[in-house]
């Protein structure tokens, strides 16, 4: 199929409906709502199931019951939205239904505002929702990445019943670019085994969550955690680009790692032996690689459009084996190709300066 | 237990009574005299009358018929407080064949859900809503509900609810008979048999109004709570003749014309 020039939050519902999305359920808000408005249409058109609810609050308790159907199903939303779905989605952990959460996050806290953020990393990775849980968390650079890592969400959802969020920030939900669609896949007409779909020719179904008795709930959470487990072994992914002779790595995700590309090339230029990790999935994180890498850099920096959230689990990783250090812009700001190159020359500096000595502070 | 075998004068033996299919032969864990257990079994006689046992999926709320799963035989999910009309919504939307029903308490529906109930009734969604009021919590010890009447003690209106402070009871049978998409909302009453057998009929109603495709539909049933108003099983029947019928008066709230020609 030949690239087309698309809007980043058009693709990704194009992707879901060619990926085989049977349910869709959103609401309003902004920079979201083409995503919500394209399957108002196509959803329709192919006599699939779209409703418009009453809040995300309802959203999301219509994504678990459709969910409960075996059938695959999604909502979209911008953070405060999400805010608002993470009842929800505690649910669907505790039930273990497949479903597709889209997050096209914006400047936070509260209402913040709908520039382009990445404010929302701890609510996914971390689980905003209560109890024991991460969702697997998908967070695309580009509009082709978007549209390949829809398709992804749907298979990792069913093949782990689990949520996956794709993480996703309002520049790559608003930019055009140009980039290729999948196929169209059919429907699929069976229904799991687990599914509630009238308890006809074989005994009933009950999908709930609860569990009064302590120990069976443990037992309950030792499952589920043991399922996390298989995941953070076999589905952590991300890219890199010049590591294998680097001095400074810069880590950073979607629309960040996207411009610290530009940086890392520029720094290059400069002399400069800059590479960098851009985590695709930001749950499972790739820590086993950073903290790999940490045995033969100087330093890392971490380019965030937040206060400094996965920064946290890069020091996890790297566990002080050697320097860390942040760049952030907040607020929908977005970082410069030059404000990180600045970054990067800085922390190269000071590493010069600092290399003969074993024990080093202040980053 | 009891398979309702009687054995007639003439030696042949016959069934009189037994626990409906749609029912599962466990002990529920609801209190003595409690009406959670009448309104279970009409639904499910209902269930059986109407050969949709196989076919029907119901959404269990938060509160004491938190277990309803336990009790039908028949899928269920087990829905967030309040959201079982959503859920019910996500099911029914994706599987329009089968038969969907939630079964909820006021603080389930009339407090914290109350913004769910009103878009699946006035979206018309074709789904079946059983709503117990007993005017209090129940399981969470006995606080004030939405339903609770003026002057009565709860555990959070130990003076009695205050309406200068709490506020006043919620009407929701008269609330959603006003949406457009109810097609059929009553009230009926389980403190005695012949209330008991007009619910039954009302709830068949109500499920033959989704399998006619007709939109929403809701039963309201005043029932009792012995344990949390203190009151022993027969006093309790009496409590809700006495204090609850005057301010719920029983009735056909919305019944839409087509609602009529079906039964």
């Amino acid at each position: 199929m030949a690239k087309q020039l698309l809007k980043g939050n058009e693709a990704i519902a194009e992707a879901a409906i060619r990926a085989g999305v049977e349910a869709y359920f959103g609401y309003p808000i902004t920079p979201q709502t083409e995503l919500l408005e394209y399957m108002a249409k196509r959803m329709v058109e192919l006599g699939r199931v779209f409703l418009q609810a009453e809040s995300e609050l309802a959203a999301i308790n219509m994504v678990y019951g459709a969910a409960c159907t075996g059938a695959r199903v999604m909502t979209s939303s911008s953070s405060p939205g999400i805010s608002l779905m993470q009842e929800g989605l505690s649910y669907i952990a505790g039930s273990e239904v497949p479903c597709v959460i889209v997050n096209v996050m914006r400047g936070g806290p509260g209402l913040g505002n709908i520039a382009p953020s990445q404010g929302d990393y701890f609510q996914a990775v971390k689980f905003g929702g209560h109890g024991d849980f991460h969702p697997i968390v998908l967070a695309p650079s580009t509009v082709q990445e978007a549209i390949d890592l829809t398709v992804l969400a749907f298979d990792l959802a069913e093949k782990y019943r689990t949520i996956v969020y794709l993480l996703l920030d309002g520049t790559i939900g608003q930019m055009m670019e140009p980039a290729e669609l999948p196929p169209m896949q059919p429907l699929r007409r069976e229904r799991p085994a687990w599914a509630l779909t009238g308890a006809q020719g074989r005994p009933k179904n009950i999908i709930s969550s609860i569990y009064l008795v302590p120990e069976e709930l443990e037992a309950f959470n030792r499952k589920l955690q043991a399922k996390l487990d298989l995941i953070r072994a076999n589905e952590v992914r991300y890219e890199e680009m010049d590591v294998d002779d680097a001095e400074v790595v810069v880590v950073a995700f979607g629309t960040a790692g996207r411009i610290a590309k530009s940086a890392i090339k520029a720094a290059r230029a400069n002399g400069i032996k800059a590479g960098l990790l851009r985590p695709i999935t930001l749950w499972p994180f790739p820590e086993e690689r950073i903290s790999h890498l940490a045995d033969n850099v100087d330093a890392f920096l971490v380019v965030e459009m937040n206060a400094g959230q996965m920064l946290e689990d890069v020091r996890l990783a790297v566990s002080g084996q050697v320097p860390v250090r942040f760049y952030n812009r907040m607020g929908g700001v977005i970082p410069l190709p030059d404000e990180i190159l600045g970054a990067i020359q800085s922390i190269h500096d000071q590493i010069r300066v600092t290399r003969p000595v074993f024990h080093v502070e202040g980053f | 237990m009891d398979d309702g075998r009687r054995t007639r004068d003439n030696g042949h033996e016959e069934i009189v009574f037994q626990r409906p299919r749609a029912l599962s032969d466990v002990v529920t864990h609801y209190c003595p005299g409690c009406t959670h257990g009448i309104a279970h079994r009409l639904i499910a006689e209902v269930i059986d009358e109407l050969g949709i046992q196989e076919r029907t999926i119901g959404v269990a709320p938060v509160g004491c018929a938190v277990f309803a799963y336990n009790y039908f035989d028949l899928d269920f999910a087990e829905a967030a407080h309040g959201r079982a009309p959503a859920m019910a919504v996500g099911i029914k939307r994706v599987l329009p064949d089968r038969v969907v029903f939630t079964y909820q308490g006021d603080g389930d529906l009339a407090a914290i859900g109350t913004a769910e109930i009103i878009h699946a009734a006035t979206r018309g969604e074709n789904i079946t809503t059983i709503f117990i009021n007993n005017a209090i919590y129940g399981m969470t010890g006995g606080q004030m509900a939405p339903t609770t009447l003026p002057g009565q003690k709860t555990t959070s209106t130990p003076f009695g609810r205050d309406v200068e402070l709490a506020g006043l009871p919620i009407r929701m049978a008269e609330l959603l008979a006003t949406l457009d998409g109810s097609a059929y909302v009553v009230r009926r009453s389980l403190h005695d048999a012949r209330a008991v057998n007009a619910a039954k009929k009302a709830i068949k109603t109500a499920f033959q109004v989704q399998l006619a495709g007709l939109g929403f539909s809701m039963v309201e049933l005043l029932s009792s709570c012995p344990t949390n108003w203190g009151l022993t099983p027969v006093e309790a029947l009496a409590w809700v003749r006495d204090h609850m019928l005057p301010y719920y008066p029983l009735g056909d709230y919305k019944v839409l014309d087509e609602v009529k020609r079906l039964t």
